[in-house]
């Protein structure tokens, strides 16, 4: 199994090694998205997880043993491709740059899934309604 | 020097040579202007982006007995249509909103559907629910209509777009200290973001900036059909700023087209909604440029970097009509993705589709090169600088001031 999950870290626990924890205990493979570590402030993590079901839920457990909060990403955002007409509005809004234009003679606009973190920005802003919400 | 006489001959030989705006810039790199005149006879180009300045004209047929909407009111899909014409002709403009659409009272609106999606729905040969109630004549009796229309059961059906294809734009930037909603986007606070809308390089009426060959009658590629360049767009405004060459460096000539709407395609007119702003409308258009000369050879050979925009604040100097610019920009340096404003590197974000635009000017080469497009003079040209048309503004006046 796959799964998205934002890890939200207090300030105490950013020092864990948890990453090399999750590999090297629960034999998982985990993908990072976006962090946002801060050493002031709350600092959070977007990872892709995969692995057997039930390192998973063990993993979690260990990660919440170290006052780490978990919540799986249950949204999805897609694009309509045949709605898509590459005008651009929707990079202005994505800070992961998930939605970008990689090709400046030809300015099409990509979407890349897995630096997505949902924050649904581009739902609200994409003028022809391409980009939507669906949920697990 | 050639004729457009000359150029449609070797377009119905199949002969003719023509090549995109961007392929144009290429050849007079290698060429040089005046082998380039020579050799190219015609240069297409190309823009999709919102133009809030569109509509379609419908007549919808009588209904038994008959109903004199003329006068009444009248809805397309909840939409409100204008109805001050003839009895069975209504018009709908792209921005129109649903009246019980909450608009901006929940800021920032979504204004999910308006004119614009029923101009595109119908176009894509939907159904539409039309709505009408009419105070009833002797001769229009009836005094409430509720059917389906499509595009085969209406009679004509035409895009007539007030003011599309403008000649270059502002770049919009947001001073203010909130993030703001406009018909440019979202632009973040504290200059976090520039917004730029013009095909730049492709765009029709950069491509011919003193209107040498783009006029009256000129015909076109509209959203996906053919359509006609019916007069200047509204606001048309020659005598904007211009370089020395005579490329405006600011919103300046517009265009009013026509066309016929049963002919057009869904993909290249597309309801848009701008969040916080308004409904409006994703146009498609494209239009051919003899290259009569070496003059028209430069023109159409200029690249992004020739073409220069004007920065605009869109948190107060805009809403403000304050004419103000902070600095000039160029076009490649606006599709590089970033742009110097008072020595800050400002992120930019396009608003009119390049990769569309691309298409379209594609799409028109294949029509002229395949003999099914001839050219056209201009039965009329548009206002250039010489006609010292500049731009009015609406003042609260009171009567004494404006009569005579
Ligand atoms: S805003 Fe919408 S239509 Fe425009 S590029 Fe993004 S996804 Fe495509
Ligand atoms: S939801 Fe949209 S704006 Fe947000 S990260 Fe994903 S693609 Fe970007």
């Amino acid at each position: 199994m796959k799964k998205r999950m934002i890890l939200r870290f207090k300030r105490n626990t950013i020092d864990k090694p948890v990453v090399y924890g999750l590999v090297k205990n629960y034999n998982l493979v985990v993908n990072i998205l976006r962090a946002n570590i801060s050493p002031k402030a709350e600092s959070m993590m977007v990872v892709e997880i995969e692995g057997r079901e039930s390192d998973f839920e063990r993993g979690m457990d260990y990660l919440r043993g170290l006052n780490i909060g978990t919540e799986p990403i249950e949204q999805d955002i897609n694009r309509d491709e045949q709605k898509c007409v590459h005008c651009g509005i929707c990079t202005s809004v994505c800070a992961p740059e998930a939605l970008y234009i990689p090709d400046r003679n030809t300015m099409r606009v990509e979407f890349d899934y897995q630096r997505c973190v949902a924050c649904e920005l581009c739902v609200k802003v994409c003028p022809v309604k391409a980009m939507s919400v669906s949920f697990d | 020097m050639k004729t457009i006489e000359e150029i449609n001959a070797k377009i119905k030989k199949k002969k003719v040579v023509v090549v995109t705006a961007e392929e144009m810039i290429e050849i007079a790199r290698s060429k040089g202007t005046k082998k380039a005149a020579q050799h190219v006879d015609v240069v297409t180009t190309g823009t999709f982006g919102p133009m809030c300045g569109s509509g379609m004209f419908i007549n919808v047929g009588h209904s038994k007995p008959r109903i004199k909407i003329g006068g009444g009111k009248c809805y397309l899909n909840d939409v409100p249509v204008y109805c001050g014409l003839a009895a069975v002709d209504i018009y709908i403009g792209a921005t129109a909103s649903p009246d019980n659409d909450p608009r901006n009272t929940v800021y920032p609106g979504a204004f999910k559907y308006g004119g614009g999606h029923v101009i595109e729905d119908f176009i894509s040969g939907k159904p539409i629910r039309l709505e009408a109630t009419a105070y009833g004549t002797d001769c229009y009796p009836k005094k409430r209509i509720e059917t389906f229309i499509n595009k085969e059961t209406v009679n004509e059906a035409y895009i007539y777009n007030p003011r599309n294809g403008y000649q270059n734009y502002n770049v919009a930037v947001n001073l203010s200290k909130r993030v703001i909603h406009t018909y440019m986007g979202v632009l973040k606070p504290n200059l976090g973001s520039a917004n730029y809308c013009s095909a730049g390089q492709l765009s029709p009426l950069l491509n011919d900036p003193k209107y040498r060959t783009i006029g009256i009658g000129t015909r076109l590629f509209l959203a996906g059909g053919v359509g006609y360049v019916a007069w200047n767009g509204t606001q048309h405004n020659p005598s904007a700023l211009r370089g020395p060459d005579g490329i405006p460096r600011a919103g300046a000539g517009t265009l009013a087209v026509v066309g016929d709407a049963k002919q057009m395609s869904g993909d290249f007119i597309k309801g848009a909604s701008f969040i916080g702003y308004g409904a409006t409308i994703f146009v498609g258009l494209g239009i051919p440029i003899p290259i009569l000369d070496e003059e028209m050879a430069y023109f159409t050979s200029r690249s992004d970097e020739d073409f220069w925009a004007q920065v605009v604040d869109y948190g107060q100097d805009y809403p403000e009509r304050i004419p103000k610019s902070l600095c000039e920009v160029n076009y490649a340096q606006l599709k590089s993705g970033k742009i110097d404003v008072k020595g800050k590197e400002v992120p930019t974000f396009p608003i009119s589709s390049y990769s569309k635009a691309k298409e379209i000017a594609s799409i028109l080469k294949e029509w002229i090169s395949s003999g099914r497009f001839l050219l056209t003079n201009p039965v009329e040209h548009l206002p250039g600088v010489e006609s010292g048309i500049k731009m009015n503004t609406l003042e609260e006046r009171t009567i004494e001031e404006v009569a005579y």
